[in-house]
């Protein structure tokens, strides 16, 4: 490998890596914050890549379109819909046993894939890049870099961003983080504890359709799309420390290096490599490389 | 016992009329073992769909018999899968199994099957060891082995005079499979795969080995993939920039069912298949009119291998006269039998997988023109087969 394919490389590792963060960056907030494993996770993604594909149209006619005014509309559906989850299901499951939210979010991926075979159909679908970022930029001789990757890289850059100060600079966040340490102290002190969960769940559904809708173009949109996400995610929150954003971040990129250079230099292991991290760092840091709280 | 010989020598003398009493008259159960979720969820139903339009053209009926479906959903998940099949066979008591699209689903049915000798055909998974090492008399197939497409696609290769060539696939059977049917053909032609490359199915993060194909510089890349993944893989691939430099070959899955979502990044690719848009076959043409008409749907090559499938049933079954209890007859006749289909009419091998042509397609608007015979009846060589 020469000095250019290598700094390649890094790029691919690094964008794979703020990509899987993205995704995983709602998971380990409701598994964190809330206590809650949200097996449904994958299926919000899904529904965000399906949302960027069949919204498109209606978005279009309705509002002149445009691929962010789809991303706008998207992410307020699915916080609406975030909302109601929360209202209808997962707010039952806080004193529950992990057996048990198991269960239920289990349930929500059969119901999820039924209703998307339903609606959508069970074709791949492809999603267009939006013109103002459909060209690409050449490195070296033979390839060129979709300007695209670079704008998905760019968001979650922004979106860790936001998220970091959120959580350390702002009263929502100080009282996210008390709700994840001692939920009736909380309470105690006069703060509706139900509403700020609905709220963070919410957040952490719209992040994943977010994903969604924000990788579609590029990973395409087919049917049990959520299910391979779904485990690298648990990945990310599990090496990254349970809770923590930070974590979230650095376990995404340390991913993302394993990942692409494993399967350049080390091809016949690459399914494996990943998982190896994992256990690694579980031998040497129980809790994760950042322990929320 | 005298008694039953006497019964079945009077069926055989019976055969070819078309007396009702003297046939088996309960209905066939047909056990369809096939993803109806998941990824390959809507090769599932177009099999199925295949299979039913067979029967509606008999008239609903095979051989006189009526036939009574039971489904299984095998999700394409292959620790499920000798359960699944374990339940068709003993509780469903299922008098044929169809199934399945995915590989090592396919190979875990084909293994209970070869143990209970229960009749079985397959009319998608391609795995070569299906009609290699674990063929039996009971089991054949109505669609490809995996080698078939590939090998076909190495002698076009090499004939155009490509010398150096990448390869890029899962790291599983089917990608295996056809990778290694291509090096056969395209090595013996003269040329040279300079590198293997392969990601975990179903990984499609693709970028990495993308990078190492730029700076590798073959002449060509052949590859496999399908579904979402072949989606993905040919927009990531025209996104790199190596559409243009490099050009991409692959096995005939790369591009079928996915064109619409591929767009213009995948004008132009060639590909190899036993089946193809805008083919000059009347019978191709009535099965797809009929098809979409009543399906509302574009038939595909997973529809015609389901059609094909209920073919075999029929023609076997015929011949038994509806006595599935004769399995060698059944095996006899469906390997003397050329069958009809809409790909072009093919035969059996002594391994029971298609001896067929592969055409070269290559990808025009939304469409996988038919280009021409990339190998004319093209026997898949049924390694490690003892019948």
């Amino acid at each position: 490998m020469d000095f250019a394919t290598f700094l390649i490389q890094c790029l691919n590792a690094l964008q794979y890596g703020l990509l899987l963060f993205l995704v995983a960056c709602g998971l380990t907030l409701i598994f964190g914050i809330m206590g809650v494993i949200n097996l449904a996770h994958g299926s919000f993604y899904m529904l965000g890549a399906y949302m960027a594909y069949a919204l498109a149209p209606l978005v279009a006619t309705t509002f002149g379109g445009g691929f962010f005014a789809t991303l706008l509309v998207g992410v307020v559906v699915s916080v609406v819909l975030g909302y109601l989850l929360e209202w209808g299901f997962f707010s039952f499951l806080y004193e529950r046993e992990h057996l048990q939210q198991v269960l239920m979010t289990y349930g929500m991926i059969l119901v999820f894939e039924e209703l998307r075979s339903l609606l959508v159909g069970d074709e791949v679908h492809g999603v267009e890049i939006p013109p103002l970022l459909a060209g690409t930029i050449p490195l070296g001789e033979m390839m060129t870099y979709p300007v695209y990757r670079l704008f998905i890289s760019g968001v979650c850059l922004l979106l860790a961003l936001g998220m970091y100060l959120v959580f350390t600079r702002t009263r929502l966040g100080m009282m996210i983080r008390a709700g994840s340490t001692n939920r009736e102290m909380v309470q105690s002190l006069g703060i509706d504890i139900s509403l700020l969960y609905r709220v963070v769940f919410s957040a952490g559904m719209a992040l994943a359709v977010f994903a969604g809708m924000v990788a579609a173009p590029v990973s395409s949109v087919y049917p049990g799309m959520g299910d391979t996400v779904l485990i690298i995610c648990f990945v990310v929150v599990v090496i990254g420390g349970i809770g923590s954003i930070r974590g979230a971040l650095l376990a995404a990129l340390l991913i993302g290096v394993v990942d692409t250079f494993g399967k350049v230099l080390l091809p016949q292991a690459a399914g494996v490599l990943v998982y190896v991290l994992m256990a690694v760092i579980l031998l040497f840091k129980p809790d994760g490389l950042f322990k929320a709280g | 016992m005298k008694l039953k010989v006497s019964a079945a020598a009077f069926a055989i003398a019976m055969l070819g009329c078309s007396t009702v009493w003297a046939q088996n008259t309960s209905r066939v159960k047909v056990g369809l073992m096939l993803p109806y979720t998941g990824t390959y969820s809507a090769l599932g139903n177009a099999i199925e769909n295949g299979f039913r339009q067979y029967l509606a053209e008999q008239g609903g009926k095979i051989a006189g018999r009526e036939v009574e479906f039971v489904k299984v959903d095998d999700e394409s998940d292959p620790s499920k899968a000798t359960d699944n099949v374990n339940k068709l066979i003993k509780r469903d008591n299922v008098d044929v199994l169809i199934g399945s699209v995915h590989s090592g689903v396919a190979m875990a049915m084909a293994k209970v099957a070869k143990e209970t000798s229960t009749l079985m055909i397959v009319p998608n998974a391609g795995a070569d060891a299906v009609t290699g090492p674990m063929c039996a008399p009971n089991i054949f197939r109505s669609s490809f082995s995996n080698w078939q497409p590939g090998f076909a696609m190495g002698e076009v290769m090499a004939k155009k005079g490509i010398k150096k060539v990448v390869t890029i696939t899962w790291k599983y059977a089917a990608g295996d499979e056809s990778v290694r049917g291509f090096k056969e053909a395209f090595e013996k032609n003269g040329g040279t795969v300079v590198k293997e490359l392969n990601l975990p199915f179903p990984n499609v993060e693709f970028q990495a080995l993308l990078t190492d194909i730029a700076a590798t510089r073959p002449d060509a890349v052949f590859t496999f993939f399908a579904g979402g993944g072949a989606v993905k893989f040919v927009k990531d691939y025209a996104a790199a920039g190596l559409k243009k430099t490099i050009p991409l070959y692959g096995s005939g899955f790369l591009t079928d069912g996915t064109l619409d979502a591929q767009g213009a990044d995948a004008e132009g690719i060639f590909t190899t298949l036993h089946y193809a848009d805008s083919m000059d076959i009347a019978k191709d043409k009535a099965f797809r009119l009929t098809y979409a008409k009543t399906y509302k749907l574009q038939p595909d090559v997973y529809a015609v291998q389901g059609y094909d499938a209920a073919q075999i049933l029929a023609i076997g079954l015929k011949a038994v006269n509806g006595d599935l209890t004769k399995k060698a007859e059944f095996a006899a006749a469906v390997e003397k039998a050329k069958i009809d289909s809409p790909r072009g009419s093919f035969t059996l091998s002594r391994a029971h997988n298609p001896v067929q042509d592969i055409y070269l397609r290559q990808v025009t608007g939304k469409e996988n023109k038919l280009v021409g015979v990339a190998s004319k009846a093209l026997a898949d060589p049924a390694r490690g087969c003892k019948l």
